[in-house]
């Protein structure tokens, strides 16, 4: 069976891969494009560390498929700092500690870039469940919620 | 606390106990840390392994020849590309583990031991070809009966792993072999003349299943092997010092000929100071000739790493009634998994050395059984033993009627103490935690119907260890520090605040890396939580030694003698009337010239870390347990424990908060569910349930200093003590919340819902 | 393996129908790829529907809703109108896995995976909803709850696919909820599922309700006992133990690695009242 020759936007750049069908996204993302800020922790999307936008919704890419993505946007951890400008949240995560091994890092700023996006001003019972897809096991959480939820206030004053 | 060598400061400034941004922060917040899969070679093979499906079957053949001429399979390695190894005990972090066995524990030889035990593996061009190559292996395998749990490995006629293993510690010798590895014992004073004099007598069984240590990032390891036998190899771990001792060793190779380089590791908490893909990935490649990736699947990672201990512990303690222990008694049986190595002589250490009980004794027993190789799991041995005894403690508190904060302060360890196990404690810092918690607006809050609130303490003895760093002065006076303990978790942040102290320059000036084992010195690994511990104490001596050679250097140039100059701030600076004559001279200033006044400019600290300081914690949680289905939220916590000397506030909150949490997973839904088969049921995220964030409240941590005085900075080791206290706490506080008393982890809905049941309490 | 994306049912059926191996339909893969990474199903051939217009339209119909098969969980909760009307079964597709599960996840999907645990499923029956079929044969409805006849067995025919869902016209004074019970608060498989949809007179009475039960028998459960026992009642003590009785009694669960029998007996039961009382407050203030 020949590859699937699939066009897409990654980070604002068109690309051009090819994959098996079984290949997923994130195969392809790690593998065949060498973004490897992506990880995978499971394979089965339970622990969000694959977290990209994909057409601007929050995903697993481990539970999409290469071929599925043609002609679509997606956006990942690679694409979250402007130049040498980190974005917001990646500033805070790096303030307030909210990250020790940081292998879950990547997704938990995606996704909560998502979260910031959609609702501007969420209470910590809001983050918490947003982000209860994102595992994470060496920080207990403290310090990530409340670093997004200071971005979140910070990011409101504009 | 501890200042006996003090601390430079630049323009009054000091780094350590500021919560500085960590050097290695912008690439982790940005993608482009590189963990251990994301390391890649060109030409690479991806290996992957082939796993008993038996939890016990004896390996009758192998047959991989159908595997071998698949097209695109370059390599194929058995137990027979493996020799066998002599018996002999080596230490890897606090636990001790035998060569003989880990050579069986990385490619089965004779048995498999357990569901996931590898028994082949195969380097391909693809994944598809990898795993269509497993498929082509054939195994004939003669299936044994099984046997799991640790009382039940315990009894005659079970089912024997290992016919070689006979009980040490029991005197006479057993004349049969059994599953019973070791049996270990510490004894002080006499507990059956304590008993007689207690006032009240609690003796209580707890049971506990395995965990994992739940790390995020599955194993991962990339080798590549010259012809002549020159070895690379990339893995996230978390002593890859070890790593090449290990690879060395099992492969037959020099250790200089082997280059370990750690990768970034995305958590470990013990789980990662053992091998298992690497010395496969080396002899894929040495067969193969050509680079060998292999990562492990989250499968595979439940499957066939090393989760902790199931464990059946006895506790029996007794209390005149005023509330002071003046007997206590422990029964420790551990599964150590398919070869000998629990974590429970740490244990029965741990078991009782937060008080200062006259009579203790504590037996403890390591048992084999058909389930992965028990690795460590941050504080091995202590969290089971600490449940068992903080619930008899609790239980004790209510029958006297005492304050269960007074009643442990009544009884702490303190200054002097001798624990049971052996030393004698210095300055600690357990009352000081009783105490913090004691003031905290938490423990003074009232609590409604079906809420509940407990306390728990604990310890941890934290080790030191040899540890080499190294600090270089750069051309433009920017020091370059590498360590070689891998960050697991903050530590080149605090590393670095440590160099800039110590030579005066500003914290941005220095730069971090772990270096790989062809770079440094032998360090041993990250785990007992001493990195930060050693490290920072190694960088001392590296510092010393650079200080002292820029003052020899300006006693040369300005023509000087040794008293009439100081290194302070950053600077050599002349002293009396020699500052009149020449000015002070930056470390910068010396580098420009280096080559004229001796030589590059470095520092090496090789030490053997001594004096690392016991760290002691105690935790306050609330919760609420709805009656109707038994479900339990946690509605508040909040640790305090000893660091001695916070060099990075922030990361050791950190560490508090983490090992909290990993608690109440341990507590109230964690555990390996096997069925009668002996195959794991829930080797996935989905049914291995961790806390996720939605699970759990913002965790308060009290930073307790009670610095360790032999320490330049007072510093304790912090990582491990936090998961000590919480399976205990919550244990009191579920006991507070229904009455009745939980002797089983986890404390799942349907065990709660059940006993709550039974006592006619399920409404709301 | 071979993917195909068509563009029309018509498309979608000839491939399902012609399909010479394993076949499987691509809606959100939340189910479908887990099921390949873990060498469940290795399918030959997999149809993505999710080009065809009907399969991800949310539109009004003869004063109902229709709902098409492959519309995600996060698409029907940024729907304002059909989450005002049908609260229940938006939030049952909303407790599926997690924000990023929820991203991709369908109602489609989630029925035809065959799981009796479906967060949906229990929703969309007590909803009344019906499913409408495509295949060789044509097109057909069929009431959600005899769609899945058993774990991974449903009532589809060689080369059917699940096209749309219709909710039926919401009389005044109705609405639903979706209870679930799970060991953590979000992440897992539901241990117990209860939905209910019910509709009051001017007087808060019951005039009209339905009850499902999920994880508690092979197939998620319409259970006609359960809504008898409330209607005709202002869900008093006395009918909302009439409910629990029925729904223990309507049970018959297995004991695995989420729970006991018992233990889902005893929680059906308490998430069948709770569920009941919160539809029936949604219900009071439309």
């Amino acid at each position: 069976m020949a590859k699937h020759h699939i066009e897409a936007t990654v980070n604002g750049d068109v690309v051009e891969f090819l994959c098996e069908t079984e290949e997923t996204l994130l195969d392809v993302l790690r593998d065949t494009l060498n973004l490897t800020g992506s990880k995978e922790g499971c394979a089965s999307g339970d622990c969000g560390a694959c977290s990209v936008m994909l057409d601007g919704r929050l995903v697993c890419s481990c539970l999409v498929l290469g071929c599925e993505v043609s002609g679509r946007k997606i956006e990942t951890i690679e694409g979250m700092a402007k130049g040498e400008s980190l974005h917001p949240l990646q500033k805070r995560f790096l303030e307030a500690a909210a990250l020790q091994c940081g292998i879950c890092t990547p997704g938990f700023l995606v996704a909560s870039k998502a979260l910031l996006e959609k609702s501007p001003n969420p209470t910590e019972h809001e983050v918490r469940y947003w982000l209860a897809g994102n595992l994470c096991r060496c920080t207990g959480y403290d310090k990530i919620i409340t670093a997004v939820m200071d971005t979140a206030a910070t990011m409101r004053k504009g | 606390m501890g200042e006996a060598n003090g601390h430079s400061k630049t323009n009054g400034h000091s780094y350590v106990g500021t919560r500085q941004i960590r050097p290695d922060g912008v690439d982790k917040v940005t993608g482009r840390a590189r963990f251990g899969a994301d390391y890649n070679l060109p030409g690479q093979l991806i290996g992957r392994v082939l796993r008993s499906p038996h939890p016990h079957a004896r390996i009758i053949s192998i047959d991989t020849s159908k595997a071998e001429a698949l097209p695109g399979v370059k390599a194929v390695i058995t137990r027979d590309d493996f020799a066998d190894q002599p018996s002999e005990f080596i230490p890897a972090g606090e636990m001790m583990m035998n060569y003989k066995d880990v050579v069986r524990n990385v490619m089965a030889r004779e048995k498999a031991l357990y569901e996931g035990h590898a028994v082949a593996a195969v380097a391909a061009t693809s994944v598809a070809i990898a795993r269509r190559a497993l498929k082509l292996i054939d195994v004939k395998y003669e299936v044994l009966p099984h046997v799991i749990d640790v009382v039940e490995a315990m009894k005659p006629g079970a089912p024997l792993l290992h016919d070689d293993l006979f009980t040490v510690g029991v005197e006479p010798k057993p004349e049969k072999p059994s599953n019973i590895a070791k049996r270990v014992e510490i004894k002080q004073g006499d507990v059956e003349a304590g008993f007689k004099k207690a006032d009240v007598v609690i003796e209580r069984e707890f049971k506990t299943a395995p965990v994992h240590q739940g790390y995020i990032e599955p194993h991962a390891a990339l080798a590549t092997v010259s012809e002549d036998g020159a070895t690379e190899l990339w893995t996230t771990t978390q002593g890859h010092f070890i790593v090449r001792a290990h690879c060395a060793r099992l492969l037959g190779l020099d250790m200089g000929k082997v280059r370990v380089t750690a990768t970034e590791i995305g958590g470990g908490f013990g789980g990662k100071t053992v091998v298992y893909l690497e010395p496969l990935a080396i002899a894929l490649s040495r067969k193969a000739k050509r680079p060998v990736k292999m990562v492990m699947s989250r499968e595979e990672v439940f499957k066939a790493s090393g989760p902790t201990s199931g464990a059946t512990v006895r506790v029996k303690m007794g209390a005149t009634k005023d509330g002071k222990f003046v007997a206590a008694f422990a029964e420790l049986k551990y599964q150590a998994g398919a070869f000998q190595g629990s974590p429970v002589q740490p244990g029965t250490m741990c078991a009782y050395a937060p008080y200062d009980i006259e009579n203790v004794h504590v037996i403890g027993y390591d048992v084999v059984s058909n389930r992965p190789k028990v690795a460590a799991y941050r504080a091995p041995g202590a969290p089971i033993a600490e449940y068992a005894v903080e619930s008899v403690v609790d239980e004790i508190a209510k029958k006297l009627g005492l304050d269960p904060i007074e009643l442990r302060m009544m009884n702490a360890a303190r200054e002097g103490t001798k624990a049971a196990y052996g030393p004698k404690f210095g300055p600690i810092g357990l009352e000081e935690t009783l105490n913090a918690i004691k003031k905290t607006e938490h423990w003074n809050t009232p609590l409604r119907k079906w809420q509940g609130r407990g306390v728990a303490s604990g310890f941890w003895f934290n080790i030191g260890g040899e540890t080499s760093v190294s600090l270089t002065v750069n051309e433009d006076g920017t020091i370059s520090l590498m360590a070689g303990t891998p960050d697991i978790g903050g530590l080149r942040a605090a590393l670095t605040s440590v160099a800039a102290d110590e030579l005066g320059v500003p914290y941005d000036k220095v730069r971090p890396i772990i270096g790989d084992t062809g770079s440094l010195g032998f360090n041993f690994l990250t785990g007992g939580s001493r990195s930060a511990f050693s490290g920072s104490m190694a960088i001392v001596e590296a510092a010393k030694q650079i200080k002292a050679d820029l003052c020899a250097r300006a006693c040369k140039l300005w023509e000087a003698k040794p008293d009439q100059v100081e290194f302070s701030g950053g600077y050599v600076k002349p002293l009396g009337a020699l500052a009149e004559k020449v000015k002070p001279m930056s470390i910068a200033d010396f580098a420009k010239v280096s080559g004229k006044t001796g030589g590059p400019i470095g520092g090496v600290g090789r030490i053997n870390a001594q004096g690392a300081g016991p760290s002691f914690g105690t935790h306050l949680v609330d919760l609420e347990v709805d009656p109707e289905t038994g479900r339990a939220t946690i509605l508040r916590y909040t640790v305090a424990q000893d660091a001695g000397r916070a060099l990075h506030p922030a990361y050791v909150e950190g560490q508090f908060q983490g090992g909290a949490v990993q608690g109440i997973g341990w507590a109230l839904n964690e555990e390996y569910i096997y069925g009668s088969d002996g195959k794991l049921q829930n080797a996935g995220f989905l049914d291995y349930r961790m806390p996720v964030a939605s699970d759990v409240p913002m965790i308060d941590a009290i930073l307790v200093e009670v610095g360790n005085p032999r320490h330049p900075y007072g510093v304790r080791g912090v990582g491990e003590t936090p998961i000590v206290p919480p399976l205990g706490a919550i244990a009191n506080a579920m006991e507070n919340a229904t009455g009745i008393r939980f002797t089983e982890l986890p404390m799942s809905p349907p065990k709660v819902l059940k006993a709550l049941k039974e006592k006619g309490l399920n409404k709301a | 393996m071979r993917y195909e994306a068509p563009e029309s049912l018509e498309g979608a059926v000839a491939l399902l129908a012609g399909a010479k191996g394993e076949a499987r339909v691509l809606a959100g893969g939340t189910d479908l790829l887990v099921q390949m990474r873990a060498d469940v199903v290795d399918p030959d051939l997999i149809v993505d529907i999710k080009r065809i217009p009907e399969t991800r339209a949310v539109t009004e119909e003869k004063g109902g809703w229709r709902i098409g098969a492959a519309v995600t969980g996060a698409e029907l909760k940024e729907h304002v109108r059909l989450k005002k009307v049908w609260p229940g079964v938006v939030e049952a597709a909303n407790l599926i896995g997690s924000t990023q599960v929820q991203g991709r996840a369908t109602l489609g999907g989630n029925l035809c995976n065959g799981s009796p645990a479906a967060d949906s499923v229990p929703a969309l029956i007590a909803a009344g909803a019906v499913a409408t079929l495509a295949g060789p044969a044509g097109k057909r409805d069929l009431p959600v709850e005899d769609v899945m006849l058993g774990p991974r067995k449903l009532a589809l025919k060689k080369g059917e696919i699940v096209v749309s869902f219709l909710l039926p016209p919401r009389p005044p004074r109705s609405s639903d909820a979706y209870l679930r019970f799970i060991p953590r608060t979000e992440m897992d498989i539901a241990v117990v599922g209860a939905g209910v949809s019910l509709t009051l007179d001017g007087g808060g009475t019951i005039t009209a309700a339905r009850v499902s039960l999920g994880a508690v028998a092979p197939r998620v459960l319409l259970v006609p006992e359960a809504a008898q026992a409330i209607i005709g009642s202002r869900l008093d003590r006395p009918a909302q133990d009439r409910l629990e009785a029925a729904a223990r009694a309507a049970c018959h669960p297995i004991d695995d690695k989420r729970g006991t029998t018992e233990f889902r007996i005893d929680v059906a039961a308490v998430l069948a009242r709770r569920t009941a009382l919160i539809a029936l407050d949604r219900a009071r203030s439309n």
